[in-house]
């Protein structure tokens, strides 16, 4: 099936779009755009979310593989968390010289 | 050898100056918002070269004018663009193949003029190239994907390609000034970078599935001031008008 049978609106797919700001940093999703195919993409993510020198790398992928949870099932997905400090691995002391972590 | 120098460099300097205009024209009217983005960058890349290459020009002129002063105040028959550069945009289509063609052309000039003897040229060759490397992939992405895309691109394309091949001949005209830079190594003939542009032509041009028109025939006039195309006044009025209106005016 071609991709013009598939989207009766004749646009080119949308792209969300992750940028790595330095070597060391992992990718942060940055926002998304519409491109025919992967490699455009590419080009389209760097012409309009790096022009300020904001990034070393670029992942694209295509919307529609993302598999999101549901904002309906926050409650069995998220709130029996909440209560569980003890998973918290706040009872450690850090020796200073690690820094951030 | 410093007229010959201070005309090489207003042909490098108004090639970029007028086709950044031109891509310019597309500003909040692409087809798309990725493409309008795409190509106001293209547009501002070209304009920074613009200011070196019209810098360098005015520095080696010596006659107390800025790169400003050459980009505002001078008419038409002082250009030294290509006639390719300055032909109204037409459709979408045709923006791209034109900017593909000079693509072409740009990177192998850059590549060599990476080399030249004048460290100045050197300089802004090194600097512009990294930027028209990505010109060309993006150009010639958009060419091979409109080219070999449905019945409707690929003949806006190839007509695209008719009308603008014999156009991008004037790239490869070579004068005494020409052999006289080439002397010096400052340099090369334009005629010399012609193999390569067909290299990258034949290639992209055949991955579009695109017939290159069969005529050694080239326009001519644009790089020598003599005979540009009616086009060139009217993109001036555009470019020009606020320093011709307000003679000084800042920002």
């Amino acid at each position: 099936m071609s991709y013009q049978d598939t989207n009766p609106r004749n646009e080119w797919p949308l792209w969300e779009i992750f940028i790595r700001g330095q070597h060391g940093m992992s990718h942060r999703h940055v926002g998304s755009l519409h491109a025919p195919d992967a490699e455009m993409a590419i080009k389209n993510a760097r012409d309009v979310y790096t022009r300020r020198n904001e990034g070393v790398s670029i992942w694209v992928v295509e919307a529609e593989k993302i598999t999101a949870s549901s904002p309906s099932d926050k409650g069995p997905m998220y709130e029996p968390s909440q209560s569980k400090v003890y998973r918290h691995p706040t009872f450690f002391d850090i020796p200073d010289d690690v820094g951030a972590m | 050898m410093g007229d010959h120098l201070f005309e090489f460099l207003l042909r490098q300097g108004d090639n970029t100056l007028i086709l950044s205009h031109r891509i310019s024209e597309w500003c909040g009217h692409a087809p798309i918002i990725e493409e309008d983005i795409a190509l106001a960058n293209i547009a501002l890349d070209l304009l920074g070269q613009t200011q070196m290459w019209l810098g360098l020009a005015a520095e080696v002129e010596g006659a107390g004018r800025s790169a400003d002063d050459l980009a505002m105040l001078r008419d038409a028959w002082d250009f030294r663009n290509a006639i390719l550069v300055e032909r109204p945009n037409g459709d979408f289509g045709q923006t791209m193949m034109r900017q593909f063609l000079f693509d072409a052309y740009h990177v192998e000039l850059l590549n060599r003029l990476a080399n030249s003897t004048d460290e100045r040229i050197a300089a802004i060759a090194a600097k512009s190239l990294k930027e028209v490397e990505y010109h060309f992939e993006r150009s010639a992405t958009t060419v091979i994907a409109l080219g070999d895309g449905s019945e409707e691109s690929h003949a806006r394309m190839q007509a695209a390609l008719d009308d603008q091949w014999t156009f991008a001949g004037e790239l490869f005209e070579t004068d005494a000034g020409d052999h006289a830079l080439n002397d010096a190594g400052i340099a090369p003939l334009p005629s010399e970078l012609r193999a390569g542009f067909n290299t990258r032509a034949i290639a992209v041009l055949g991955d579009a599935t695109l017939n290159i028109p069969e005529t050694t025939f080239a326009h001519s006039g644009g790089r020598s001031g003599k005979r540009h195309s009616e086009h060139l006044g009217h993109l001036l009025t555009q470019m020009q008008w606020l320093q011709r209106a307000y003679p000084g005016a800042t920002w």
